[in-house]
């Protein structure tokens, strides 16, 4: 390692707790717009921890994927949600379908099953950062839980999204980064993956006039 | 022991220019006129002055409440170093019993609340008490970090364990932090939960309890009040900042000097913090409480779990 | 010879014989019983005569027990020519029946001191029958601390349930008194049904009952397993354990207060002392998994009571589930206490145990305290709904502030007892991270949140208790003429009371008390040896607590304060109507009802009761508000049992026809196979 970790180690710890922080705040969000502006943060924090990895490790092709970070996660990708739920009118309130103090708790108890769960795995990595994967897991998990309970679209993206928040983060701790190629074809299937979902929001928008998933029920047979 | 008597007389002098400074920033934030800052001590002069008017129901548990309650946080003030950790008094009780301590000074004044026998007192009561219990995990879990990272719960040996340990920015301790934070504001009648300025019936919860108290009694509550707040910012100090204190060994006169500067530098920045807070929050609707609290509580136990994992 | 020497010598010469002087003394009570019986209908000599020569028997056999404990020497052991040929009685005193033995005796002293001033003349069953029941109830919880067989075990097991049962109906006309006893006997003896296997299990196959022969089997972990569930099942259905609690919050408010008190207070102990004995005594091995069981249950019991204490409206009612509260705590005691022996850590063992056993002792003191201070409450003023009473400070200041004693004790307040055994179990707690499993390290701590939860709301919940019976204005003009406990019922509560302070303020005495019973069950005792003022279980430097210097602290405060505020500023007062905020029509039926000051606790925890509410409209001329809270356990868990039973009962139901000539028909296909198996 050509870099001395002793304050390296502390502040990609910090970062990873505050990036499950977010996680959980996101679970207790009840607007979209904060949503958003979480998410944004989110990938802050994801490029810092990146950036700290790419300096401790002297890999070049992590500081590329930092600035990727930097540059999709945090600018480009909360500013096209922005302009979607402007378009689509859905700021506002989205109420959960389990009650907030509720999924907390159910929240809490993924994150003792992530965590023991990571014990024995990061285990058998050698990175600095190892420790953080019962983290990654983690908010992999939270995201998913937050697309369970939300009843609007939209926040459904942003759960997935978060989710590959929680992906990334797991490779950069486990093996400091996946090959570069990857990571490009990622990022370009997110992009794609929210323009093809922006489509699909109009789309049941002018079906049910309204971005509640609970419409989409009426459309099974019986 | 002087050490131990000079902490205490620092305290009971300090805690209303806390409250003061606190109500000083506030209305400088919202652009009124800043009350001056030793207007608690006015308040308090004036009430002193006064005669009691006690409700004619009145039992002797409501009238020796006021002095317990008073006491109970003289004593609490005894046992926090907040300036030195050499202290004899300090061994009496670790920070859960001083837990405990709050909660003995809680349940007298919700009893005080119920003995004359009003609507609103016992409605108080009932909230007070419902605050209390919602907080009180919150509480015992960011105990429970500091139990983690120093091996101990009694405050002295926290700090000394932290004083000799290499500085870093630990997660569990940050988490800790803020929820200890949110813990402080919802136990001390402050914004999110209660409002200190209020005196709209239906909203007030400390208001409430001591509608019925008057002249020297009420000083003697609202004193305690302002003390419990101080406590409050001495056991935050010892537990998340605790550069300054004085400790064992190093603690001549110049330290203890020392000492008692860094702490009221420490004050003016937090009571700063508080009024931020305060101005920037609005305040929840009373069964929003469980929600803020839960998200205290879910904050400590984040921190335990992320030292468990991360085991720094 | 000395003085000295002469009484030391003397006590010596009694700690050898304490054994038999143990046994004269419970044969005592056996005595007082019978002799009752001479003049049944007397209450003057049955119960001022009695019942305090009971109490003094009481305090003896606590003197012997706290003797038992604190020699420290050898258990000792004796067989009594009694019982059936070839199963005699074997008894047994050593420091783990001595600490019961002592819990009883001091409770059981107060309680008695009590009982003598309560009965009245004409409620229920005569005061000779009810004497003889209450003693042979005493003697019986002695007899299962002192057993050390099975067979005996199980004879005075089941003389405590029935004793207990006819104290419980002793107001038998009324039917729903009879329903609640009936509901206790069935429990009580489907408890001891699993009880009585898990001893056949225990016993390992050579048919020796003794508990010595059982110490010396070594059992597979599958028989071990299983002999601890059924010793669970069976023990936690007497102690009232969530889900076995259905009969507790029927039985303990249908007895007479004193009887409440002592099965509240007594009887819920036997459960925890069989607990220990079989967990650390008889069985050799503790698994983990035992530990997160047993924990799991009684924290999910210790938060049930207090959720449902907070919202119940009959003071007695309230006070059961604060039993039931409570028994959890002593059992997330044991449970920790198996989990860390399991992970060969005796020390935080020691300190979960200390934490069980003083809680134990506490709860005894307490929780009879408050029992006895609702049956001066109910005497005075004939109500039990809390909606109806308010301001009984007034009119009873002795019952009230007894009762505030033991109001602020069972609260888990320093300086008083309760909060030192809350306070030891959570000392246990902090080091649960310690445990070398995955998962279990993490989640056990969140355990310590929920113990917090249960003491807050225990406050809460006393709180209520108090504020509504006691304080605020009289909720009925009635109740201005209630009258105070007479001269013996006061010595009963403040002989409680000072329990309560006592223990509270120099718990170091019970610490090492308790320290003889872990010595004994896990070699190793928590950190006894500091100061007299302090006690550091673990060690000074992590945690200490002093009780006594807390005390005279806040007493000195208080005092000096006092002081100079009369001498700085003045005490002038004067008496006026109350301001409330200058609302001119006040009523004291304006004051918060149980009902209200219940509902935040209906609002949080909604999810746990089955509610049922009547609101007013706001049109109504005579608007009418009606809440009625049910346990939802009750229709998840009994329901179906219920149910099954009954459709079981239905089957076989048909058998009985009614007619003569199928019972014949019965009769003889029953001999024809009886001769078949002779063939």
């Amino acid at each position: 390692m050509p870099h001395s970790n002793h304050w390296i180690v502390p502040s990609l710890n910090l970062l990873a707790s505050i990036l499950l922080l977010i996680s959980f705040a996101m679970l207790s969000r009840r607007r979209t717009q904060r949503l958003i502006t979480l998410y944004a943060w989110q990938g802050l924090v994801l490029f810092a921890s990146t950036f700290l990895v790419a300096y401790s490790s002297g890999q070049k092709e992590l500081y590329y994927s930092a600035a990727l970070t930097l540059l999709l996660k945090v600018i480009v990708l909360p500013w096209v949600l922005y302009r979607l739920i402007r378009n689509l009118g859905a700021q506002w309130d989205n109420e959960p379908l389990v009650n907030i103090p509720t999924t907390m708790l159910v929240g809490l108890g993924l994150v003792i099953f992530a965590f023991g769960l990571a014990q024995p795995i990061s285990m058998m990595a050698n990175t600095i950062t190892r420790n953080t994967l019962g983290i990654a897991l983690a908010v992999i998990l939270l995201s998913f839980l937050m697309m369970i309970t939300r009843r609007k679209a939209v926040t459904q993206v942003i759960g997935f999204l978060a989710m590959e928040n929680g992906l990334f983060f797991a490779a950069t701790s486990a093996t400091n980064g996946m090959p570069m190629a990857i990571e490009l074809g990622i990022a370009l299937d997110l992009l794609v993956a929210v323009f093809i979902l922006g489509i699909f929001f109009f789309q049941i928008r002018e079906q049910f006039d309204s971005l509640d998933l609970h419409h989409l029920e009426s459309l099974k047979e019986d | 022991m002087v050490r131990q008597f000079g902490e205490v007389l620092l305290a009971i002098a300090l805690a209303p220019l806390f409250v003061g400074w606190i109500a000083q920033c506030r209305a400088w934030l919202q652009s009124r006129t800043a009350p001056p800052l030793v207007q608690p001590y006015r308040m308090l002069r004036k009430l002193f002055q006064k005669d009691v008017a006690l409700a004619a129901n009145a039992t002797p548990l409501f009238r020796i409440t006021p002095y317990i309650l008073f006491g109970s946080m003289v004593l609490a003030a005894a046992i926090i170093p907040s300036i030195a950790t050499d202290l004899p008094f300090a061994r009496v009780a670790d920070a859960i019993a001083l837990i405990g301590i709050f909660a003995t000074a809680r349940v007298f004044q919700s009893l005080a609340a119920m003995d004359i026998g009003t609507a609103f007192g016992t409605m108080g009561a009932r909230r007070e008490m419902m605050v209390g219990f919602l907080a009180e995990p919150a509480l015992l879990m960011i105990l429970f970090n500091a139990f983690l990272l120093s091996g101990s719960t009694a405050l002295p040996s926290v700090v000394e364990a932290y004083s000799a340990g290499p500085h870093s920015i630990n997660p569990s301790l940050t988490f800790a932090g803020v929820a200890f934070v949110m813990v402080l504001l919802a136990e001390n009648a402050r914004v999110p939960i209660d409002n200190p300025a209020t005196h709209l019936e239906l909203t007030m919860i400390h208001e409430a309890m001591v509608l019925e108290y008057s002249a020297r009694h009420l000083a003697l509550i609202e004193w305690a009040s302002s003390l419990k707040l101080f406590n409050y910012a001495c056991i935050g100090f010892a537990l998340f900042l605790p550069w300054g204190i004085a400790t064992h060994g190093a603690d001549g006169g110049w330290a203890l000097l020392l000492a008692a500067a860094a702490l009221i530098g420490k004050l003016i920045v937090f009571g700063a913090a508080l009024a931020l807070i305060e101005s920037l929050s609005a305040k929840l609707r009373i069964f929003r409480a469980p929600e803020y609290l839960a998200t205290a509580f879910l904050i400590a136990v984040l921190g335990l779990l992320v030292h468990l994992l991360l085991g720094s | 010879m000395s003085h000295a020497a002469w009484i030391s010598n003397g006590l010596l010469s009694l700690q050898r014989h304490d054994l038999s002087w143990m046994l004269i003394l419970v044969l005592g009570w056996l005595v007082l019983g019978v002799i009752g019986l001479l003049r049944p209908h007397s209450l003057r000599f049955v119960a001022r005569g009695l019942f305090p020569a009971g109490a003094l028997i009481a305090l003896g056999v606590a003197l012997l027990g706290g003797v038992a404990l604190l020699a420290g020497h050898a258990p000792q052991a004796a067989v009594l020519p009694l019982g059936l040929p070839g199963l005699p009685f074997h008894v047994r005193l050593d420091a783990l029946s001595g600490f019961f033995l002592l819990l009883m005796g001091v409770a059981g002293a107060g309680i008695s001191m009590f009982a003598a001033g309560y009965f009245r003349s004409g409620e229920g069953t005569s005061p000779g029958v009810l004497g003889l029941h209450y003693h042979i109830f005493l003697a019986s919880m002695a007899l299962v601390v002192l057993a050390d067989d099975a067979y005996f075990f199980m004879v005075a097991w089941e003389l405590m349930a029935l004793s207990s049962y006819f104290l419980v109906v002793s107001q038998h006309r009324r039917s729903e008194i009879r329903r609640a006893g009936f509901l206790y006997l069935l429990m009580a003896h489907l408890g001891a049904i699993c009880l009585l296997f898990s001893f056949g299990v225990l016993q390992g196959g050579n048919w020796q009952l003794t508990f010595e022969a059982m110490r010396a089997t070594t059992h597979t972990p599958f028989w071990a397993t299983v002999a601890f569930l059924l010793a669970l099942l069976g023990f936690g259905a007497k102690a009232g354990l969530v889900p076995l609690h259905g009969w507790l919050p029927e039985a303990h408010p249908a007895a007479p207060s004193p009887v409440s008190a002592m099965m509240s207070g007594l009887m819920l102990k036997t459960a925890v002392y069989g607990m220990l004995r079989i967990t650390f005594d008889l069985l050799h091995v503790q698994f983990w998994q035992w530990g997160v069981l047993v924990l799991v249950l009684g924290l999910f019991s210790a938060l049930y009571g207090a959720i449902f204490a907070g919202v119940k409206t009959d003071m007695k009612r309230l006070l059961a589930y604060s039993s039931i509260e409570n028994i959890g705590l002593i059992f997330t005691g044991i449970g920790l206490a198996i989990l860390f022996a399991s992970c060969h850590l005796p020390l935080f063992a020691a300190l979960a145990l200390s934490a069980v056993l003083l809680h134990s002792l506490n709860h005894s003191l307490f929780k009879s305290l408050l029992f006895l201070a609702t049956g001066n409450v109910l005497h005075a003023t004939k109500r039990r709904s809390l909606g109806a009473l308010g301001g009984l400070a007034h009119t009873m200041p002795w019952v009230a502030t007894l009762a505030l004693v033991g109001t602020l004790a069972i609260a888990g307040l320093p300086p008083l007892n309760g909060f030192v055994s809350e306070w030891l179990l959570l000392q246990a707690f902090l080091f649960t991270p310690q445990i070398p499993h995955a998962f279990i390290n993490m989640l056990v701590p969140l355990g310590a949140a929920v113990l917090a939860l249960t003491v807050a709301l225990a406050a809460y919940v006393m709180v209520k208790f108090y504020g509504i019976v006691f304080l605020g204005q009289p909720r009925e003009p009635a109740l201005e003429d209630a009258h105070d406990a007479n001269w013996l019922e006061r010595i009963g509560l403040a002989w409680l009371a000072l329990g309560c302070i006592a223990i509270g303020v120099l718990p170091q005495i019970a610490l090492r008390a308790a320290g003889a019973v872990t010595g004994l069950l896990l070699g190793q005792t928590v950190n006894l040896s500091s100061h007299l003022l302090w006690i550091a279980p673990i060690a000074p430097r992590q945690a200490s607590y002093s009780g006594i210097l807390l005390l005279a602290g806040i007493v000195c405060v208080v005092g000096i304060t006092f002081v100079l505020v009369r001498v700085l500023a003045h005490g002038r007062t004067r008496r006026t109507v109350p301001w409330d905020c200058g609302y001119p029509w006040q009523t004291s039926r304006m004051q918060d009802t149980a009902e209200g000051f219940g509902q935040p606790l209906r609002h949080i925890f909604a999810f746990a009761f089955d509610m049922e509410r009547e609101l007013p409209s706001p049109a109504d001329a005579a608007p009418h508000y009606r809440i009625h809270v049910e346990d939802r356990l009750w229709r998840m868990v009994y329901l179906p049992i219920v149910r099954a039973v009954q459709r079981l009962s239905d089957a076989i139901g048909v058998l009985q026809g009614g007619r003569l000539a199928v019972y014949l028909l019965y009769s003889f296909l029953t001999l024809l196979a009886l001769l078949v198996g002779v063939l």
